[in-house]
């Protein structure tokens, strides 16, 4: 029999502190706060791709939790169903069949696609509304629906194309990373759903200590680029993969390979938003001072008599 | 045949003091409509723009009604400008005198303008005015549409919206620039904002201002 060996994930930690507030916060969109002096510890979901069966039981837990339903359906020709993110549909799993050119063996290959929660989330930097998208010290990005205004540019600057506008109350919706439920010591439901700990959470270190364990395992089981997906173009997320074959992200249904906040939108967002305030009042400012430098343009009783002898006007 | 820049309705009244209609009542109604979706569009985009200006979503009933309006307020725009364009853009063709009035920008900013060239119904300051803001209004039509996701989201791919949003906000305030030197000239010109609200100038502001197309109208009424 093969050497195999199986890890339990860590047992519900009690670092994990229970509450999440207005004073948690560390990020607010469009707005200048002062992070949370007192950070909670690092949460993160851990989903581990080589242990995914793609039996959807995450996807419906996910919508179970948030009292979501998704319509009744077609096939697209794949598994994956519904076949994109939708609002109400804050996870999908995306099947992948790779044939692995080395040892030609077909690899079924099944992401759990959803939400981030980036430590430098793109959607929060490109909101416009203030505190329509926060992030928690835990690393928890969130929406808040009574701030957003629909105007989809949190999808611009997302750079895992996550978010959705709903066309029913045009607000954004995301994978919360339950965080309704972290607020109270409970992990995510999709984690809670899992029939073989494929997804698993609690603090980061304890995740990226777990995830070690099983990258240790694929590695001695013929996986040579196990590793973790923690993308540090986005300052790392709180969302990881254990993927099988982290050298190439992207055959997992598209993961970016060096994810990062396109330079559009960091442009856009930064030099953009200043400089375009001081072009426009650098403007005004110079009409007023022309106009006190040099006086009105005033037209002159000449003028009038000019214009009056051009035209033949008799006096 | 009549002068390149004499538009319909434009007649000099002999008479102490001369007057000149430069402005149909059509030309007037169709820019003031421009005008006020331009100010609205400035203002509802603006919120939208940079955080601290978010506080003007409350004149357009917050932020759904802000991001709703501005697209149409855009079309509003855009098919009143086109209406503008075709009143003006005869009117606001380059001409030679155009470049040696430019050169002597000095001048002009100085208020000398006994050493400027005589221009017809539009300077060349106007003239760049005109382009510009023809130009900008369909850089920014197209990028508003590749942004106006509530209904042409899956139109383009998010890298394009990306490019379209950036492209946008840049035309944007490259607008609102050039509509503050619009305003600032009408207000430092005096007599000029009569044009385009009663329709009329006074004879001795042609004469000053637009010489050339003064003459043309008086050789015209002949």
């Amino acid at each position: 029999m093969a050497n195999f060996e199986f890890v339990l994930p860590p047992a519900p930690t009690k670092d994990i502190k229970v509450g999440l507030s207005e004073a948690d916060l560390v990020r607010r969109s469009a707005s200048n706060i002062t992070p949370a002096a007192n950070k909670l510890p690092e949460v993160a979901k851990l989903i581990d791709v080589s242990k995914c069966i793609g039996c959807k039981a995450c996807q419906v837990a996910c919508l179970e939790w948030n009292d979501k339903r998704i319509p009744v359906g077609e096939n697209v020709g794949t598994y994956d169903f519904p076949p994109d993110l939708t609002p109400n549909m804050f996870t999908v799993m995306r099947y992948t069949e790779w044939v692995n050119p080395e040892s030609k063996n077909l690899e079924w290959l099944i992401r759990k696609d959803g939400c981030m929660h980036c430590e430098d989330p793109g959607c929060l930097k490109a909101c416009p509304a203030p505190g329509a998208i926060v992030q928690y010290s835990n690393g928890i990005v969130d929406f808040d629906h009574d701030k957003c205004i629909g105007c989809g540019y949190c999808v611009k600057g997302c750079p895992f194309n996550i978010p959705r506008i709903s066309e029913v109350d045009h607000k954004a919706y995301k994978c919360t990373l339950c965080s309704d439920r972290v607020a109270v010591g409970q992990g995510p439901a999709c984690a809670h759903a899992c029939p073989t700990h494929a997804i698993v959470f609690g603090t980061k270190d304890e995740m990226k200590q777990h995830a070690e364990g099983r990258i240790k395992d694929l590695k001695s089981r013929g996986f040579a680029n196990a590793g973790l997906y923690d993308p540090p173009g986005v300052d790392g997320t709180h969302v990881m993969y254990v993927l099988q074959h982290a050298d190439k992200p992207e055959i997992y249904a598209n993961l970016p390979n060096n994810p990062r906040i396109s330079p559009i939108v960091e442009l856009w967002k930064g030099v953009t938003k200043y400089a375009g305030l001081a072009a426009m009042g650098a403007f005004a400012v110079i009409g007023l001072v022309h106009h006190v430098v040099t006086g009105a343009n005033r037209v002159t009783p000449e003028d009038e008599e000019n214009a009056e002898k051009l035209t033949g006007s008799k006096s | 045949m009549t002068a390149y820049d004499v538009e319909s309705g434009d007649q000099v009244h002999p008479g102490k003091p001369v007057t000149v209609d430069r402005y149909t009542a059509g030309a007037r109604v169709n820019h003031w409509i421009t005008a006020i979706s331009l100010v609205l569009l400035a203002l509802s985009g603006l919120a939208l723009f940079h955080p601290s200006l978010f506080f003007l979503t409350g004149l357009f009933g917050g932020g759904q009604w802000t991001r709703t309006i501005h697209p149409w307020i855009g079309v509003v725009l855009f098919v009143s400008f086109l209406g503008l364009f075709f009143r003006f853009w005869q009117a606001n063709l380059w001409k030679a005198e155009d470049g040696t009035w430019l050169a002597r920008l000095r001048d002009v900013i100085g208020g000398h303008e006994e050493r400027l060239p005589e221009v017809g119904k539009y300077n060349a300051g106007q003239k760049v005015v005109f382009w510009s803001m023809s130009l900008l209004i369909i850089v920014l039509i197209v990028s508003g549409f590749l942004i106006w996701d509530q209904y042409f989201a899956p139109y383009s791919t998010i890298e394009t919206k990306r490019i379209a949003v950036l492209v946008h906000a840049l035309a944007a305030i490259a607008i609102i620039c050039v509509w503050i030197v619009h305003v600032y000239a009408a207000i430092w010109v005096r007599g000029t904002i009569g044009a385009m609200t009663k329709g009329q100038v006074t004879g001795g502001w042609a004469w000053r201002h637009h010489r050339k197309w003064l003459r043309e109208l008086v050789v015209g009424k002949k």
